[in-house]
């Protein structure tokens, strides 16, 4: 901590500048809910809030009082070093921090302005309702492509008879940009795509469900350039259509794909906080905190 | 192609082959063939020991035997496989082939046994199963003395198939349902239901079979029949399952359960519909095992089935008896033929095994990545069904416009917005 500010003082002074020549365009309007594209917009947005969110593995503190608002419709990105929680507080969105047995909480996680966290909220059907895509693909080997994207709704136990799955096959595809790419070879199974269309194919089958919010956990950090290219096209296309929020150690990245973003720090002796969070633009070009300024200029982390 | 030896040219290691490839004019060098040095190596050092032991043997010691014969020739191919091989190649090269010789003469004699085996079965049994009536007649009516050309093990089939049919079927729920507690479940409970299991799977088969004679036969009352000899071999089976099945459940990777879990699975759905499915081939081994330990049982067997010279089809009712008792008891006769049908019995028992094996292979040792028939049939029904809908149906809706192939292959760059 100590030798980030000191570096911080020299920092600041090219900081200023620095961002706006290596940022690609950002697009404009963060909080207007609506998005920018209004044809995707169906049926209403969710927003995501959490009030003084603090979390716990045992007895070591990983986030210390995080508020942080998600707007409906976004893509909100989270930033920041290894090992500051950001893992930690997206599994918290959807109730899979309590998969670890050690696990605790305390604050609000508001869904639509109601606790998740509230007794009597079964975790499965928040898990339903807030969608996860994991760092690696992990389609399920045993089923084929098709099986894979409807694998939902099996284990969720909804029945859907087999013209709404073949349309909810097709349309969660298309949502995923893998629809060309597979649509001859349904039957296959989802471990003979190569690791961009699995991560897509991952995507396919959270959007099945029809969530509210995704939640995406460095997803494209396993995969190469192009694939990397076309999972972001494909968080592009979504926007608008549901919530978002992106992990991310790639800043480029972040800044391609999101209107708003949260900078997240911990240090050894001090649980992750939020340094820094607001619309992107304003985090990467004109950032109010040294350590923010530091991270998105690739100084630390 | 001429072949030359490349082991003259690069001196000491004596490894590959070179030849002269003429559409090219390059040569070709294959760095890990076997060179005539290598064979000629090996072919002299077995000759080269062949002869001495058999001067030893024949000639000079006054020993015999054909196992101390075939030992003392391999200790001393070994030796002389080292002592030509040093003469041509140095030391660290020597000691890698010599290993080399000493694990695949490992392999060739637990094969020889193994082949020895089947083989000495099948030329003591040859001459019962030669005969029609073997496979198709009990021996209800065909005592000691009487030729082969009378009696056979049709009802000894029928016993092990039904009495391993019904073990299997309690003992893979059983066993599954345990493994999925113990890796899936858990708690404080796992512990100590994995030392019991894995104590049962030392369990002696006659203490299994006690078990069973003891309470469902002497206390309950219960006659001795098929279904009393299947709970002996399910008490053999369940454990053998049970620790296969927990260690392919516990190799299913993580993250699938975490993807189910995240798309609102339950538990319980997500080990019917990700984890099990994924443990597949894995768990057909795991039953493999299990019934290829149950199928050759004879001591639990022989104190809860009892014995029948008949056939008897009805596993609830009546004696049955089944392949291993069925060896046993006759194999004891001093009479020949009675012999020759235990030998009969016991290749039938083989053979059983392995059509088994192959059966459950086929059915659910399909790896995770192969097609079965059923999902071709639904691949080619979904090309028609994709191709009556497009092009007349337009793409789903975009923020850009759907990808041509061509896009995806070479993606244009763009502005990001």
């Amino acid at each position: 901590m100590t030798e980030i500010e000191e570096h911080g003082g020299v920092a600041t002074a090219s900081a200023a500048d620095a961002p706006t020549e290596q940022l690609p365009p950002v697009p404009p309007g963060p909080g207007s809910a609506a998005g920018p594209d209004g044809d995707g917009a169906v049926g209403r947005l969710s927003s995501l809030e959490t009030r003084d969110l603090s979390a716990w593995f045992g007895d070591h503190k990983v986030l210390e009082r995080v508020s942080l608002t998600m707007a409906p419709g976004e893509v909100t990105a989270l930033i920041g070093p290894s090992g500051c929680g950001k893992s930690t507080y997206l599994r918290i969105l959807n109730r899979m921090h309590e998969m670890v047995k050690s696990a605790q909480l305390a604050g609000q996680v508001l869904l639509d302005g109601a606790d998740i966290y509230s007794p009597g909220r079964r975790p499965a059907d928040i898990r339903a309702r807030v969608g996860m895509v994991f760092q690696r693909p992990n389609p399920f080997p045993a089923m084929s492509i098709y099986d894979n994207v409807v694998s939902g709704l099996k284990l969720a136990g909804i029945r859907a008879n087999k013209a709404r799955r073949d349309e909810l096959v097709e349309t969660s595809l298309t949502q995923a940009g893998l629809w060309i790419e597979v649509r001859n070879r349904l039957r296959a199974p989802g471990g003979a795509l190569s690791g961009g269309q699995q991560q897509r194919l991952c995507i396919a089958r959270s959007l099945a469900v029809e969530p509210d919010v995704l939640l995406m956990d460095e997803p494209c950090s396993a995969l190469d350039p192009t694939s990397t290219r076309r999972v972001e096209e494909t968080i592009a296309d979504l926007r608008g259509r549901l919530t978002i929020v992106i992990v991310t150690h790639n800043m480029q990245q972040a800044a391609r794909v999101s209107q708003s973003c949260a900078f997240f720090l911990a240090t050894h002796d001090t649980p992750g906080r939020i340094v820094e969070a607001g619309p992107t633009r304003q985090l990467f070009e004109d950032p109010q905190d040294e350590r923010t300024s530091d991270y998105v200029n690739g100084r630390f982390g | 192609m001429t072949l030359i030896d490349i082991a003259t040219s690069s001196g000491a290691t004596g490894e590959g082959t070179a030849y002269l490839d003429a559409a090219t004019g390059q040569v070709r060098v294959r760095p890990g063939a076997i060179t005539t040095a290598d064979i000629g190596t090996l072919a002299g050092a077995a000759v080269g020991a062949l002869g001495l032991v058999w001067l030893v043997y024949e000639r000079i010691m006054p020993w015999s035997g054909a196992l101390g014969f075939w030992l003392c020739w391999y200790v001393m191919f070994l030796v002389f496989y080292w002592g030509i091989a040093r003469t041509q190649w140095e030391a660290r090269h020597v000691r890698e082939k010599l290993a080399a010789a000493m694990f695949t003469g490992a392999g060739v004699f637990v094969l020889v046994v193994l082949v020895d085996l089947i083989a000495y079965v099948g030329w003591r049994g040859e001459k019962a199963i030669g005969h029609g009536n073997f496979l198709t007649t009990d021996m209800q009516k065909t005592g000691p003395l009487d030729g082969l050309n009378s009696g056979g093990i049709l009802h000894a089939m029928i016993g092990s198939l039904e009495q391993l049919g019904l073990a299997t079927l309690f003992a893979v729920p059983l066993g599954i349902a345990a493994a999925v507690f113990m890796s899936e479940i858990g708690g404080r409970l796992a512990r100590p239901v994995r030392t019991v299991v894995t104590a049962m799977t030392a369990l002696p088969s006659i203490v299994a079979g006690l078990f069973v004679l003891g309470s469902v036969i002497l206390t309950l009352g219960y006659d001795r029949s098929g279904f009393a000899a299947s709970l002996a071999l399910t008490v053999m089976m369940m454990p053998i399952v049970t620790r296969a099945a927990e260690v392919v459940i516990r190799i299913v990777p993580n993250t699938l359960r975490e993807a189910s879990y995240a798309l609102g699975g339950s538990q319980w759905r997500t080990v019917w519909n990700v984890v099990l499915p994924t443990a597949r081939s894995g768990l057909t081994t795991a039953v493999l095992l299990g019934m290829a330990r149950a199928v050759g049982e004879t001591s639990p067997v022989l104190l809860t089935a009892g014995f029948s010279s008949g056939k008897n089809s009805n596993p609830f009712s009546g004696q049955q008896v089944s392949l291993p008792l069925y060896v046993w008891n006759y194999v004891r006769y001093p009479q020949e033929n009675m012999k020759i049908r235990a030998f009969g019995g016991a290749l039938v028992l083989m053979a059983i095994v392995m059509i088994l094996f192959v059966a459950a292979r086929m059915a659910g040792g399909r790896r995770p990545g192969e097609l079965s028939r059923r999902r071709r049939r639904q691949m080619a029904r979904d090309r028609v069904r994709i191709a009556a809908t497009h092009p007349a149906r337009p793409q789903a809706p975009a923020v850009t416009p759907a990808p041509t192939a061509a896009a995806i292959i070479h993606p244009e760059p763009e502005p990001a917005s």
